[in-house]
Formats: C-alpha cells, structure tokens, sequence
C-alpha cells in the first residue's frame, strides 16, 4: 500500500513528500504505541518489580518480616555451591545440546533444500517435534526411557533394568537427547533459510572450477551462511540457557541435573522465597544478555539484517 | 524477547496479583443463597462432590458449595493455592490442604482460626496426632476431614510372618533374592522421601525439630536411621529405580510381581485388586516397620485439613459449611466411596469403615493411633522439606558404615532452612 510514496520520496521534490513522510512517521508511531505499552506491561515492569525484589528480604509466608537488604540475597545466591552446579550443569546442557542440533540441523536443511520430490511433506515432517509443546515432549521422553513403562530399556544392547534417570550422566544425556529432538527442527528451519539466499550460480561456478561437493560445502555454503548460522546459534542457546521442561518432568532437579531455572523455580515457587527468587531470576536475565552480548559484538551476528533481506 | 522468557517465573507470580481483580466470585446469587468456592484436588470417586451436594441441601439454600479443581500432586497443589492466597484472592473459601501445609499458610495469615464451639465441634473424636497437623501455635486452623497413613504391604506366599524391624525386612527380603523379593519405598526427591526420613527418624527415638525452630535432630538415633536407609537402596533387593521411586512407581512394581515388601498408602489394596487379582490374593497388611526391636513404629501421616481462607467474602458460612463436610456420615462416605481413613476414631467401629479395609482396619487405627507427623507446625516446612530431600538424595550414596557424613549435611542444611538462608 505504501510502496508508492516510499519510491516517491527518493525524488527530489522534497518539502511536501518528506511532510508526508513525517506523517506516516507518527502514524507508524501511532500504530506500534498499544504494542510497544503492552510489551512495557508485561516485560519492562515484571523485569523491573524482579530487581526491586531482588534487593529484599520478602518471603510470602512471613509477610511481617524483610525489608531493604541491598546485595544480600546476590551474595548468598553466589556463594552458594548450589548455583555453581547449576550453572556448570546448564552451560554443559547448552552447549552439547546446541553443538549436536547444529551439525543435525544443517544436515535436515541440506536435505530439506536439496528434496527433489515430496518437499513440503519433508518439511512439514523435520517440523513435527518443534510443534509439539516441550513439557509433552518431555513427558513422551520420560515414559520412554522409564524402567517400569519405557520400550528403551527392551532394545537389544541396553541393560533391561537400566534406571536412566538414577544416574546423573545418564539423566543427563536424556535431557539433552530430548532438548536435541525437540529444538532440532527449529535450527534447521533457519539454516534452511540460510542456504536459500546462496546463489545457485556460485555453485555452477565452483564446479566448473572443479570443485568437489566437499569443497563445495566447506568453502562456499559455509562462509556463506555464517550470518544465518550465528544467529541459529544465538536463538538456540538463549533458549538452552533456559532449560527446564525436561528436567522438572524427568528428575525434578534430583541426581544432580538441577538447572538455574529449576534453581528459581525452587527458591521464588516452592519456597515463596520471591527476594533470592528474583536475584536468581536477574542473574539469569544477565546471562542471557551476556550471552546476547557476545554472539552480537563477539562474532558479529546481525540480526536485523537477515529481516531487510527478507 | 529474551527477556520477557527469562522472566517467565516471576511473570507467573506478577500474573496473579492480576487476577485478584477479576478473580472475586464469591459473591452472592440471583437466589440469595451464597456460593462457596472449595478448592481441592479432584478426588477420583466422586466422594466429594456427593457430599458438598449433602450440605449445600441441607443448608436450605443459604449456601452452595462450588468447586475449583486442584491438580492431583500436592506439590502442584500447593503451588496454586499459595499463589492464589499469596495474591489475598477471594474466590477461595473452603482451602483443601494437605496435613502439612498449615503452619505455612497460617503464620502467612491466609487461614481463619476455629475458635469456640466450631472449634469443639470439628475437633470432636479427632485422633490426637491427626489433630496436631492442624494446629499451629496452639491455635486451630483446620478441620481434617480424613487421614491416610502408609503399611506394610507384603506377600504371603513370600513371607510367613511380617516382619517387625527394617532389619528383619531386609533380611528377609535377601532371603527371597532379588527376582521377587525387593524392597518398594519412596525414594525419589520429594516430599515422599521426606517422609521416609521424618518416619525413621522418630522410629529411632529422636525428632527433627523440638520446636517450630528448634532443631532436635540427636546424633546417635539420627545416624542409625540414615544407616539403614543407606543399607537398604544400596542392597540387591532395593528396587534399581530407588533413586526415582515414588508411591505410584512401587505400586506398579509390587503389582509386576518383583517385590515382596512395600510401603504404601492403602490406595494400593483396591488397584491390585482391579488390576493384578493374582498379586491381590496374596496381598496382606502389617504395621510399618521399627528402626529398633525396643521401639514402637512411627507411621506417616497423611490427608487434608479444611481450612477457611482469611480473604473469603462468607466466612461464617464457610465455618458452617466445614463443620457440615466433617460429619461422620460425610467422613464414612468419603472412606466407603474413595477409601480413605477417617479422621474420627469412633468410626473405626462402624461396619463400613471394615468393608472399607477387609481385615486391616484396626491396623490403620493403630498406625494412626501411633503416626508421628512431619514437623510441620513450621511456617517453613517447604524449606525443611527441601533441606531434608537435598540431604539425604540419592540415598544410594548414604554410607551404612558411616552416616556421619549424611548426617552433617542433613543438620547443616536443616539450620540453614530454619534460618532461610542461601539456595535451596
């Protein structure tokens, strides 16, 4: 609809369009207002009240005590060797997880691109698991693997009473194989959208050079699709990060698997404890910036860029 | 987008506060009768609703009792309704809660104290140690409306004669071998494990608490305890899933046939009965087991207390209400129709409550009779609950040689839970 006056206003009669312009600025501004408020709403002031809380001592079940406590509740979340494990067991999670899905995503976009037949029943099907909500998912990897009810442990080479969810590398490596399964799809829907925007003539080229499919893959797709595949990785792991569907359905937290957000989950939810909670609440939210931080500046992923291409 | 996600706990509880606004509905009706709102897991029989329909009839119109469905873990349960109380919400007045929630929920002033003749009233009969549950600083604030405890569950094709100690049990457990002779207890990290510790602790002849902060928690008795819990997971005829295991995973495994012993809530007698009649046949009940030959056994105890929410807009006729939903033929209804225990003990003479639990009701009134309750006279028990389940999971890894170690933990993060401090 707008198109016309955009291309218009690269003209050089300026004062009328650019009045014009500024009027679909306001209008622009208008339009965004109730969404922008809302995100204020439901973001920036939870966020905001969290830290407010974070400097408190308020518990609910004692609702006469507390009061202003400055960075107590920081320091007792940090100096507990609870958060460090949580910590150590979060990053491990990310980052096995978002290194297996990378190299298995990429594989599902490569033969999503290259389907000659039955594309969207390809895609539809890679997409499946990512539809499914995590805590189902979840549930469906629980039973699976449980000794009493589970078909896993049947399988020829897997001890028949095999407790997976009684050892911590065990449970662990279910947890993650669940996460794997379940986010999967997701990075090789935005590789997939990656190795579309790859010019098929590069390849011609390539060939014509005598360039092998190997070469062809390290040297062209990949340099190519770094911007795509940095901001895969930046979506993925902030999501990692987060991790907590699967383990509060498969160990709760027990056997040592315990995540941050399973940590805040304990101190704000079952504790009522909402000063720690929401210190280990911001901390998490200042990780994930961090982590933000370091994939934009660090590496150099854009995300908006892909969004003007688009 | 990050951030709204990471927020995703505290948005929850900021999400409640929203719904005080537009949660209030317990207002009155077009026909002058007050609706109550009684939040409370879905009991599978139907028991309940049978009864709230009794006395909403029988209050002539003056009220009608609704009901909010809470989910079936208490857990889950507790979750709802202090994120709902935490938030001073009016929709609730009648508060299903589970034994050992109301130190909690009383010292946060969400409850209503039962004083004067309501007070006699729903106490009238009550076991004594049931009857504890619902009290905290020697005040009431509930009225318990039925009980549960665990037994022993055994087969006697397997074993002559129950045994009376953990010793004797795992003794004869190994004796019967592994193949179907283990050992069903609830060993996951939650508040069933908690439990297991609390029964063995006070079967040893100390307590975990003296007081509402006040750790009591003897060496010597507490050591012997843990040792045995230590013993049994690490032994052949712990079941391998210990570490994981809860009410229901026994219950399935002692009805696959793997298991002579469990301890379990009587739930377990009618689902073997539908769904392994040839484990049911077998199937017979004796009283948990001691930690010492000279020393009585401690049962669990579990069940709910009604209580009356302090923001509810009818609470006389919430009162009313209660004092209605405890009567004896409600409690018999309620032990007939969902098989669980009442409260009062004059009913164990009822020819009900022996159709009810064929040949083991005297049991149940004698594990009763003699459970000790978790020490939830605290307002944070949660913590204590948490502190003792950190401590002492994966009970595989308690040494039965030298609990010190467990020992120190437990006693470190029990102070550190009384004093709510640090992570949990």
């Amino acid at each position: 609809m707008s198109d016309a006056p955009a291309t218009e206003a690269a003209g050089p009669s300026a004062p009328k369009v650019t009045d014009r312009a500024k009027a679909e600025r306001r209008l622009g501004w208008m339009l965004c207002a109730p969404a922008v408020i809302a995100m204020l709403l439901v973001t920036a002031y939870p966020i905001g009240y969290a830290i407010v809380l974070s400097l408190q001592d308020v518990d609910l079940r004692f609702p006469d005590e507390g009061g202003f406590v400055g960075l107590d509740n920081y320091g007792a979340v940090l100096s507990s060797d609870l958060w460090w494990q949580g910590l150590f067991n979060t990053a491990f999670i990310t980052v096995v997880s978002v290194v297996i899905e990378l190299v298995l995503g990429m594989i599902l976009a490569l033969v999503m691109h290259r389907a000659i037949f039955g594309r969207g029943v390809v895609r539809t099907a890679v997409l499946i698991p990512y539809g499914i909500v995590t805590v189902v998912a979840a549930f469906a990897w629980f039973y699976a693997f449980d000794p009493a009810s589970g078909f896993v442990d049947g399988l020829p080479f897997v001890a028949d009473d095999k407790a997976w969810f009684g050892d911590r590398w065990s449970a662990m490596s279910v947890i993650i194989m669940a996460e794997v399964w379940k986010t999967t799809p997701f990075m090789a829907l935005l590789l997939l959208a990656g190795l579309t925007t790859i010019d098929e003539g590069v390849y011609e080229a390539a060939k014509v050079d005598g360039a092998n499919a190997v070469q062809r893959f390290f040297r062209i797709t990949l340099p190519l699709m770094k911007p795509a595949i940095l901001v895969a990785l930046l979506f993925r792991t902030l999501d990692a990060f987060r991790v907590f569907d699967s383990i509060f359905v498969m160990t709760g937290g027990g056997q040592d698997t315990e995540s941050v957000s399973i940590l805040g989950y304990n101190q704000l939810i079952s504790r009522l404890n909402l000063g720690l909670g929401s210190a280990v609440s911001v901390l998490i939210f200042i990780l994930v910036l961090l982590i933000a931080f370091a994939f934009v500046r660090g590496f150099g992923a854009t995300v908006p860029q892909g969004r003007q291409e688009a | 987008m990050a951030a709204g996600r990471t927020s995703k706990v505290f948005l929850a509880l900021s999400a409640s506060v929203a719904v005080i606004t537009v949660g209030g509905c317990g207002g009155d009706e077009a026909g002058g009768g007050s609706t109550l709102t009684w939040f409370i897991f879905n009991e599978p029989s139907g028991a309940l609703t049978t009864v709230a329909e009794r006395c909403s009839e029988e209050s002539g119109g003056r009220y009608s009792i609704e009901f909010e469905f809470l989910p079936n873990d208490a857990d889950s349960q507790r979750e709802q309704l202090v994120r709902r109380l935490g938030a001073e919400d009016s929709s609730i007045d009648i508060v299903g809660m589970d034994v050992i929630w109301t130190g909690e929920f009383a010292n946060a002033g969400w409850l209503e104290e039962f004083t004067g003749e309501t007070e006699r009233a729903v106490s009238r009969n009550v076991f004594p140690s049931v009857l504890e549950t619902a009290m905290h600083e020697n005040a009431l604030y509930g009225a318990p409306i039925w009980t549960n405890t665990e037994l022993l569950w055994y087969r006697d094709d397997l074993v002559k004669k129950p045994p009376k100690t953990w010793d004797e049990m795992i003794a004869a457990a190994e004796q019967i071998g592994p193949e179907e002779g283990l050992i069903q207890v609830q060993g996951n990290r939650y508040e069933g494990l908690t439990v297991w510790v609390n029964q063995m602790i006070a079967s040893a002849g100390t307590e975990i608490l003296s007081g509402p902060e006040q750790i009591e928690l003897a060496r010597e008795p507490t050591e012997r305890a843990l040792s045995i819990m230590g013993r049994l997971s690490s032994s052949d005829v712990a079941d391998p899933s210990i570490t994981t295991s809860d009410e229901d995973t026994g219950r399935l495994a002692f009805q696959s046939g793997s298991s002579a012993f469990m301890l379990n809530y009587p739930f377990v007698y009618p689902s073997a009965e539908a769904e392994a009649p040839d484990i049911f046949k077998v199937m017979k009940a004796a009283k948990y087991p001691q930690v010492d030959a000279s020393r009585p056994s401690a049962p669990p105890l579990g069940g709910i207390n009604l209580g009356v929410s302090a923001f509810s807009e009818n609470k006389d006729l919430t009162f009313e209400a209660i004092e209605c939903l405890i009567q004896p033929e409600n409690q018999l209804e309620i032990a007939s129709a969902g098989g669980l225990p009442p409260v009062r003990e004059d009913l164990y003479d009822e020819k009900e409550i022996n159709e009810v639990y064929p040949g083991f009701a005297a049991l149940i009134r004698d594990s009763i009779n003699d459970a000790v309750p978790r020490p939830s006279e605290s307002p944070a028990y949660q913590d204590i609950s948490l502190a003792i389940q950190r401590a002492v999971h994966p009970t595989t890894e308690i040494d039965p040689q030298d609990p010190a170690t467990t020992y120190e933990d437990l006693r470190d993060l029990l102070e550190q839970a009384i004093n709510r401090e640090g992570l949990l």
